[in-house]
């Protein structure tokens, strides 16, 4: 049996240990009470507001491995800075600190030519993209899920938008040469378990969405080094999918010829086939009867007013923002009146398809407690859901967005 | 990355948090120690809390067996039992 005694004490022997956040309990017990009345009670009586080194506080879920959302007042711009920026893990034997002068990139595998180890020196010398890119963990909302599931109970925040440069990974896949028969691309990032029969967290896309331009090494984010937590010095960045593909503290990319095994692969992350749209990962559907959650689906956000608001009657500013998995979004509708009619908000500034699309609206509120609704299409035509697909992981929440308010 | 574990062993470049933790307060009843002792070695406790109170019996089960099967976590039949018999009793549906 492994303890947590046994484990400190040979780990922590002489170490600086990883300083996961320093508890701001009275600035939490303001802000906790803003929480999603929809979360599982026990959740909300366990988050807190706390602040991991280099972040703006945030609400922490689970301080090992550290999962900590942004609460939805971080949401009002369409760029998400880096200090409010969510952190998600899954295994807890994260690095503390990684030295990019040392940090290194393996590429290869039995579906590449050759290989090859870059240093992040290499990576910049390659040319370099930007893009403005949704980076939504899979789960996010999970804990709105009605019954709820099990997981890191997110509500709104684990995702953010950020503007990230890198380097195209089919120009890193080209310094050692794919061979027709390459599959899928392997990534793996320099976190891991604690025990070794754990999985490490492991992930693979299809060689086509490697190929894309879209697809990136990033090793920037709004302008700065990736903050450590989420993913310094270099993390592979898929527009439009999941967060679960964009590996952090990326050290290793394999291109294989046979589906990728892996636990994360093959057991987690997957949804029932043929009840969401998006593209399929067919490589990966051996398995059964479902798939690997691909594309992010239609979604919106309403970031003013906030949940339990007491507004003035009248016209009332509503705004927000929207997000697709990389159609773009068309339109985004208001209502004030839990839903029976509609009006169109005015899009904001378009930062790409990729990216956070902000909205808004002025909307009359009446007096009395009102629901203030929101529901954004994609440029191909999907639209949010009504009714949640329900599914054994809580992934791909998109109800329309919805807060309480009181008129007076 | 396997290399990490070893990196974390050696180096301390790992380590679990302390402090923070030390602020989670579950339920005090039988089984909390075999909880301590077992699931606290790879991810702190709020994750029980967190996952609370709606899993029914036979999810705190399910949860328990994917931690020992599918995680590799190293407990002993009697130790899953207190464990499982602690969540369902403290933080179940």
């Amino acid at each position: 049996m492994i303890t947590r005694r046994h484990l400190l004490g040979t780990a922590g022997a002489g170490a600086a240990l990883v300083s996961t956040g320093i508890a701001f309990p009275k600035f939490a017990e303001a802000a906790i009470s803003n929480l999603d009345a929809g979360l599982p009670a026990g959740t909300r009586g366990e988050a807190t507001m706390e602040r991991l080194p280099g972040k703006q506080p945030l609400i922490k879920l689970s301080y090992r491995p550290p999962n900590y959302e942004a609460p939805v007042s971080y949401f009002k711009t369409s760029i998400t800075p880096n200090d409010k920026f969510f952190v998600r893990y899954h295994l807890a034997n994260i690095p503390e600190k990684i030295d990019a002068k040392s940090w290194k990139l393996s590429v290869g595998g039995d579906g590449a030519n050759g290989t090859a180890e870059l240093t992040l020196a290499d990576l910049k010398k390659l040319p370099a993209i930007e893009i403005v890119a949704v980076n939504q963990c899979s789960g996010n909302r999970r804990g709105l899920f009605q019954p709820h599931v099990a997981g890191v109970e997110w509500g709104n925040g684990a995702m953010g938008c950020a503007r990230w440069k890198g380097a195209k990974l089919k120009d890193i896949l080209a310094k050692v040469g794919l061979k027709a028969e390459a599959i899928e691309i392997v990534v793996d990032g320099a976190d891991g378990p604690i025990v070794d029969k754990t999985p490490d967290f492991v992930k693979c896309i299809p060689v086509a969405k490697a190929l894309e331009d879209t697809t990136i090494v990033a090793y920037e984010m709004n302008g700065a080094p990736l903050p450590h937590f989420n993913g310094f010095p270099a993390r592979l960045v898929v527009p439009g999918w999941t967060g679960t593909y964009w590996m952090k503290h990326l050290v290793s990319i394999r291109a294989v010829t046979k589906p990728f095994e892996g636990f994360w692969m093959k057991s987690a992350y997957r949804i029932p086939i043929g009840k969401f749209p998006g593209v399929r990962f067919t490589s990966q559907e051996s398995t059964g009867p479902n798939t690997p959650i691909t594309e992010m689906m239609v979604n919106s956000l309403i970031t003013t007013p906030s949940e339990g608001a007491k507004l003035k009657s009248g016209k009332t500013a509503v705004s927000g923002i929207a997000w697709d998995g990389g159609a773009g979004i068309k339109s985004v509708e208001v209502s004030a009146d839990g839903g029976k009619t509609w009006q169109a908000a005015k899009l904001g500034k378009d930062l790409g398809k990729f990216a956070f699309r902000p909205w808004s609206a002025r909307v009359p509120v009446g007096k009395g407690a009102q629901k203030i609704m929101a529901r954004a299409t994609s440029a191909n035509g999907r639209g949010q859901t009504t009714e949640l697909v329900q599914n054994p992981a809580g992934y791909h929440h998109n109800l329309y967005s919805s807060v309480s308010v009181t008129g007076a | 990355m396997r290399y990490a574990v070893i990196c974390a062993i050696t180096l301390g470049l790992a380590a679990p948090a302390l402090a923070d933790e030390q602020a989670i307060q579950l339920k005090k009843a039988d089984g909390l120690d075999k909880v301590e002792a077992n699931c606290a070695a790879c991810h702190s406790l709020d994750y029980i809390q967190m996952n609370s109170p709606f899993p029914s019996a036979a999810t705190w089960d399910a949860e328990v067996t994917k931690m020992i099967k599918v995680f590799g976590a190293p407990i002993d039949d009697a130790d899953a039992k207190a464990i499982g018999d602690y969540l369902k009793k403290n933080y179940g549906s």
